[in-house]
């Protein structure tokens, strides 16, 4: 079992052909991974940083385009209003979202997955009661539970404090609006499994039911959440920069690209338009080819649809 | 039946008091309610005082149920940025969030239906794939962005609609409507398209796989059988039956719609609910979140209970599940 091996029988296997069927998501893995990388190595890649004060100079503020008449070819997608190279803030501010998009799904994923464990494998009343806080919340939308968890921590924190953990709130909110999905899944599953002779062999040589769960239950149930992820990422990342418009998700400071599209939304009547426009482009690409991805992943994935 | 709807009716209170603990909560420990109402130099005397009025001496059960008291008689103390009553200032919100997710719906309904029957009659024409390709990314895109591409080619490229505002309103008693003047209504026309988007693709959808799922069905054949001109099949027949679901979920939609109208309504600052929560947000304006909070939680309640009441009336088929699971 070398990696070389590995390699081969995944290139000659279903998933690799049913992507190189599809165009459409070929182009959607380069839109993600070119987006990726972007931000990824931002600092080396972008052309100026923008949160270098020194650099900045107020003289180029709203610079249009470079394809323009009054543009400037050093700054290709034009500058704001405090001269920053609209490019390069894109390719900060899309390093902000993903890190928040990804690790809101991460921590959504290990709240939920642990309580579906725990409901599917322990059941009775503890599994009634989660069950009915899931059922509570699935009837509310995930951004109004977001917005409120942010409102909260914005008044319970000190305001000079608030600022500084702005970012883990965010997360926090948004991990904590989408738990139940990934609850249901694993509980769904877990129910199945937990009466499979492998479990019940476990229980005969003794070992502890945390342990039944998540040594031998998890690796068992975590298909299906691996297809909810990659979707949930794409929704993670237009809640970020939802709350971020709204003026309630990270500070300006550290912008994302809802915070850079709120900026914007300002100098939209007085003409400067390239403000808004490029991060919304850039949200939308983002957004759009996780999104696609996630789709064709959730069909090469089920058998069914072979 | 009766059992069954007192049983939904006593899971909505527990519901509410869930809703309604969380808002208290916020009140009571999240923000000190005393340094909130008197002024940085008050002294030690005057706090007890306060905190004597205001019975934060009393048990934690007994405040809670002054509480509930009070937010039952409407009474939500007074918004801190604002120093007006807070239920005086939802009900003066309250149409223009009502009105925007109306006609949200309403968009969605008479958009959605025909675009639904249209792709599932012609499934294979290209203009039912654009529209479902369409309905795609229109799925995909983040609300307010819609909003701010709708402004940026409707009010700044072309000047044609209003960006902001409600435009003239008349007032019939406390209702303000913005229905009867001309500006009222271009004002209208960009937030409840933006708003109405997202069901539009909802609904098309729904109205798609409900409507190629009949069409298979025996009594379609049937209906076919008997010699009946298409156009009769598939709105007399067909139609018909799949209008039960699109119409208990957009019922069902409205709650989220008064929800997401917090977005639109920023994008628009249109004067509605949704902009004096995301005030109060950003200004740590806790009677008006709480009370917002309240307000949403009665609105999906109501919304919720009505629903599943329809249901239960409607599909007997339930009826029987319902008895069959009603053990667990």
């Amino acid at each position: 079992m070398n990696k070389h091996s590995a390699l081969a029988r995944f290139l000659d296997g279903d998933i690799w052909w049913s992507f190189k069927q599809n165009k459409l998501v070929m182009i959607a893995a380069v839109a993600a991974l070119l987006c990726l990388f972007a931000s990824a190595f931002a600092p080396l890649v972008a052309p100026h940083n923008p949160f270098d004060l020194k650099t900045l100079n107020l003289l180029d503020a709203f610079t249009p385009p470079s394809w323009t008449a009054a543009g400037k070819s050093q700054f290709l997608l034009g500058t704001d209003d405090q001269g920053r190279d609209i490019l390069s803030t894109i390719m900060y501010g899309s390093r902000v979202s993903l890190v928040v998009g990804i690790c809101a799904v991460l921590l959504s994923m290990l709240i939920g997955i642990t309580l579906g464990l725990i409901s599917g494998y322990v059941g009775g009343s503890l599994d009634a009661f989660i069950m009915r806080v899931a059922d509570i919340q699935l009837s509310f939308p995930a951004i109004l539970i977001a917005l409120l968890i942010d409102g909260v921590a914005r008044v319970a924190l000190p305001k000079g404090m608030h600022d500084q953990v702005a970012v883990y709130v965010l997360i926090f909110a948004i991990a904590a609006s989408g738990w139940v999905q990934y609850a249901r899944t694993v509980r769904g599953s877990t129910l199945v499994e937990r009466n499979k002779e492998y479990v019940q062999a476990a229980r005969v040589i003794g070992r502890k039911p945390l342990a039944i769960m998540f040594t031998h239950v998890l690796p068992n149930v975590t298909g299906p959440v691996m297809v909810l992820a990659t979707l949930h990422v794409g929704t993670a990342i237009i809640t970020e920069a939802t709350l971020s418009f709204l003026g309630v998700g990270v500070p300006p400071t550290q912008p994302s690209l809802g915070t850079l599209i709120r900026i914007g939304n300002d100098f939209l009547f007085s003409g400067e338009w390239w403000i808004t426009v490029f991060p919304g482009g850039a949200l939308v690409v983002l957004v759009l080819s996780i999104n696609v991805l996630g789709d064709w992943l959730r069909d090469a994935l089920n058998p069914k649809l072979r | 039946m009766l059992a069954f709807i007192i049983r939904r009716l006593l899971q909505s209170i527990m519901v509410m008091l869930a809703v309604g603990f969380i808002a208290f909560s916020l009140f009571n420990f999240v923000g000190d309610p005393v340094s909130l109402m008197l002024p940085p130099e008050a002294t030690a005397a005057d706090r007890e005082e306060v905190r004597k009025s205001l019975g934060l001496d009393e048990p934690f059960y007994i405040q809670f149920a002054k509480f509930v008291g009070n937010a039952l008689q409407g009474n939500f103390g007074i918004s801190l940025r604002l120093g007006r009553p807070v239920s005086q200032l939802l009900i003066e919100r309250l149409p223009a969030t009502l009105e925007l997710a109306m006609t949200a719906a309403l968009i969605g309904l008479f958009v959605g239906i025909p675009m639904g029957v249209y792709t599932a009659l012609r499934r294979h024409s290209v203009t039912s794939k654009i529209l479902l390709t369409g309905s795609l990314i229109g799925v995909s895109l983040p609300n307010f962005l819609i909003g701010i591409f709708l402004i940026l080619i409707f009010a700044v490229w072309l000047g044609v609609l209003p960006s902001f505002g409600r435009g003239d309103v008349t007032h019939i008693g406390l209702w303000s409507t913005g229905f009867l003047t001309i500006s009222g209504l271009k004002a209208l026309v960009l937030p409840a398209v933006t708003l109405g988007l997202f069901p539009v693709t909802l609904i098309m959808r729904l109205v798609r796989s409900e409507m190629l799922e009949v069409l298979r069905t025996d009594y379609i054949k049937f209906a076919r059988a008997r010699g009946l001109t298409n156009r009769s099949v598939h709105f007399g027949h067909a139609l018909k039956n799949t209008l039960v679901p699109v119409i208990t979920i957009t019922g069902l939609q409205l709650g989220g719609l008064i929800a997401f109208a917090i977005i639109t309504e920023t994008v628009f600052q249109w004067p509605g609910m949704g902009l004096l929560f995301i005030q109060a947000v950003q200004f740590a304006d806790i009677p008006v979140m709480a009370a917002y909070l309240c307000l949403i939680g009665l609105i999906f309640v109501v919304i919720n209970l009505l629903v599943d009441m329809l249901y239960y009336t409607v599909d007997p088929r339930l009826r029987i599940s319902r008895a069959a699971a009603g053990g667990h």
